[in-house]
């Protein structure tokens, strides 16, 4: 599946409620829009990890790198080039 | 100048007398917090002045007048009142960072009922807890958040309304209600509850180290108090832009975010966005912030950030800064002198406190790392294990107040015994370990028990090891605070899984997310350590400080007195 299926895909399963049916894209603000908290950011960082077998570091674990889902595609890529 | 003046002449002649004459409170006179924050500053002739500025997740902004907010609160407290909501009923606010929170907390207050101001990213066994407990007759909330209150109403009979305040539209269930203080007739006058300085007006819910999260019970007077130190340690005048970066689910959202500054007639500034280095310092640009209350996590964030994305914004605006919710690293504050030309004033206090009791005051010498001095009015001491002050300076015990102070909190609800037992020897017991250095400074030394302090907020570990045995693999629990240099502390839980369940990255995440889901976000352990058992004493209480100081380095001796605990 695509990087960006399967982000989206995690979002929407484990962040939205039941029944919600928020439209989410590559560019939905996800925590700035109160979709991801950035308490939160801390389960998505670790699925990202496993998922792309990568370690990124806290410093680049900013509340701009993952508020999209193409920023956090962006930042994976740059520990995982190979990623699709 | 400060308004303080001389930190030790104020000390010295000090009467909470003063409180009430500051706030032009008389004596025997009705006492409502939600008239002292809209109807009085109209009348002092600031109904023109704006309140609030508040900037939506996506950049726009809205102002609202004291006018503005006089007549929205009433517009809550009316729609309350045509519910039959009656003085002393609990009615909870569950959502985000929007003005509808500020004017119902108002409203709330304003018919005399009791606000119980809820953390929007709570999960549902979270917000069950607390809603059961306070036995709450009404909710106020949004179409974003209504879904968690459906999932659970049906267990909490005395709910008897839920109201959605941006509901216009939607279809709604049995005991729902739509509202829009917007397009709501407008209510220019409402007639105020008269409460005194003993009725209640919020519950905030804590967390301790056993039992359920207990809700601390506090009281009109409590803005004696909270007006007097938003004066003084905020240093808040005429003119001033505040910004508080708490949320309202929290004491200081309340306290520091709605009470003390609105009291005194100051412009606040709200955003609903979390944490963005460039949007929070875009917002002390845009709206020239002149006093910013903030908290160390997010500090310490802003200090990995770095100084090049402070040099791409005017905060020339700033003359006052100051800080809450744990700790403040001496680093952070020479950091913050260097990028901002400013040093964070430190403060501390607790939910059952109120008001801040302990704090760099402006003016005073800051010494980076300290919590500061006491409060004019406030007796604050470190005892000993006999529970009598400790004389002799720079040793460490239980830090501990005199009481009674106006904004001490009045009772845990439905849980006295809880309360009785925060007392001894006449002190109230706070739970956290300090030292008193020769020139009267304290400095924190750490928990006085197993609460985790995580990013300001306490998270219990009773409440975090009873969510996770609700999970399916899991058989035991442990938590523990782990150090964090970001957050303090995070929450590291320990697990023996049942038979069947094989630890894995999968499980770990799963777990990670249940607890999210079902607490909230901060008391979601950022790890999880699998083992085959855990530590426990002779009578079944499972060791925490053991696999604390595993988890530290930290040498903890002979076990064996551990196991007799």
């Amino acid at each position: 599946m695509a990087m960006k299926d399967v982000i989206v895909d995690y979002v929407k399963d484990e962040y939205l409620e039941e029944g919600d049916e928020t439209e989410i894209d590559e560019n939905t603000p996800l925590i700035s829009g109160g979709i991801v908290d950035s308490f939160s950011m801390v389960s998505l960082k670790m699925f990202l990890e496993r998922k792309y077998k990568i370690s990124i570091p806290d410093e680049k674990a900013t509340t701009e790198a993952f508020d999209t889902v193409a920023s956090i595609m962006k930042l994976v890529k740059e520990y995982a080039p190979d990623a699709e | 100048m400060t308004d303080l003046g001389s930190y030790e002449t104020a000390y010295d002649k000090f009467d909470w007398q003063l409180a009430r004459k500051e706030l032009g409170y008389e004596d025997g006179s009705p006492l409502n917090i939600g008239y002292y924050c809209t109807d009085r500053n109209c009348e002092r002739g600031l109904g023109d002045t704006v309140a609030l500025i508040w900037e939506d997740s996506s950049g726009d902004v809205r102002r609202y007048t004291f006018n503005d907010l006089r007549i929205h609160s009433n517009a809550y407290a009316s729609l309350l009142a045509d519910l039959k909501i009656a003085s002393g009923e609990r009615v909870c606010i569950f959502m985000d960072r929007v003005p509808d929170l500020y004017f119902s907390f108002l409203g709330i207050l304003k018919l005399g009922a009791i606000a119980v101001p809820l953390f929007s990213a709570f999960g549902e066994d979270s917000l069950l807890t607390r809603m059961e407990n306070s036995g709450a007759a009404a909710i106020f909330t949004t179409r974003k958040h209504v879904k968690k209150v459906r999932k659970i109403r049906d267990r909490l009979p005395q709910l008897k309304h839920i109201v959605v305040v941006d509901g216009d539209g939607m279809a709604l269930k049995e005991r729902e209600h739509a509202f829009n203080v917007e397009t709501a007739p407008k209510v220019e006058s409402f007639d105020v509850y008269p409460a005194t300085a003993d009725t209640p007006s919020v519950l905030h819910y804590t967390s301790g180290t056993t039992g359920q999260p207990k809700g601390a019970l506090h009281v009109h007077g409590s803005i004696f108090q909270q007006h007097l130190t938003t004066k003084w340690v905020l240093d808040l005048k005429p003119g001033d832009v505040y910004w508080c970066t708490a949320d309202p689910g929290w004491v200081t959202g309340t306290s520091y975010g709605i009470i003390g500054p609105w009291s005194l007639g100051i412009t606040q500034v709200v955003l609903e966005v979390g944490f963005f280095p460039a949007r929070w310092y875009g917002a002390i640009e845009n709206f020239g912030v002149t006093v910013w209350y903030s908290a160390p996590t997010a500090i310490r964030l802003l200090m990995r950030e770095g100084e090049a994305t402070v040099k791409k914004f005017d905060l020339s605006s700033l003359r006052h800064i100051c800080s809450v919710g744990e700790p403040l690293n001496p680093e952070a504050v020479i950091w913050s002198e260097k990028v901002y030309g400013l040093p964070f004033h430190d403060t501390w206090w607790q939910t059952e406190t109120g008001s801040i009791m302990i704090s760099n005051f402006p003016g005073m010498k800051i010494k980076p790392g300290s919590m500061g001095k006491p409060f004019p009015g406030v007796t604050a001491a470190v005892l000993g294990p006999d529970y009598n002050p400790v004389l002799e300076p720079g040793k460490a015990g239980v830090l501990a107040l005199k009481p009674p102070w106006p904004s001490m909190f009045r009772t845990y609800w439905n849980n006295p015994s809880t309360y009785e037992a925060k007392f001894k020897n006449g002190w109230y017991i706070t739970g956290d370990r300090a030292r008193i250095d020769k020139e009267g400074y304290f400095w924190f030394v750490g928990r006085d028990d197993d609460v985790i302090n995580t990013g300001g907020h306490l998270v219990s570990p009773f409440e975090v090891e009873s969510a996770l045995l609700e999970h399916e693999a899991v058989a035991e629990s442990a938590a523990i605070g782990k150090p964090d240099p970001v957050n303090m502390e995070v929450v590291k839980a320990f697990v023996a899984l049942k038979p069947g369940h094989e630890p894995s990255h999968d499980l770990e995440l799963n777990i990670i997310n249940f607890i999210r889901k079902h607490l909230s976000p901060l008391a979601m352990p950022q790890e999880i350590e699998f083992v085959k058992s855990l530590p426990k004493t002779r009578s079944g209480k499972i060791m925490r400080r053991l696999l604390r100081a595993q988890e530290t380095g930290e040498e903890i001796g002979d076990i064996s007195t551990l196991e007799d605990d």
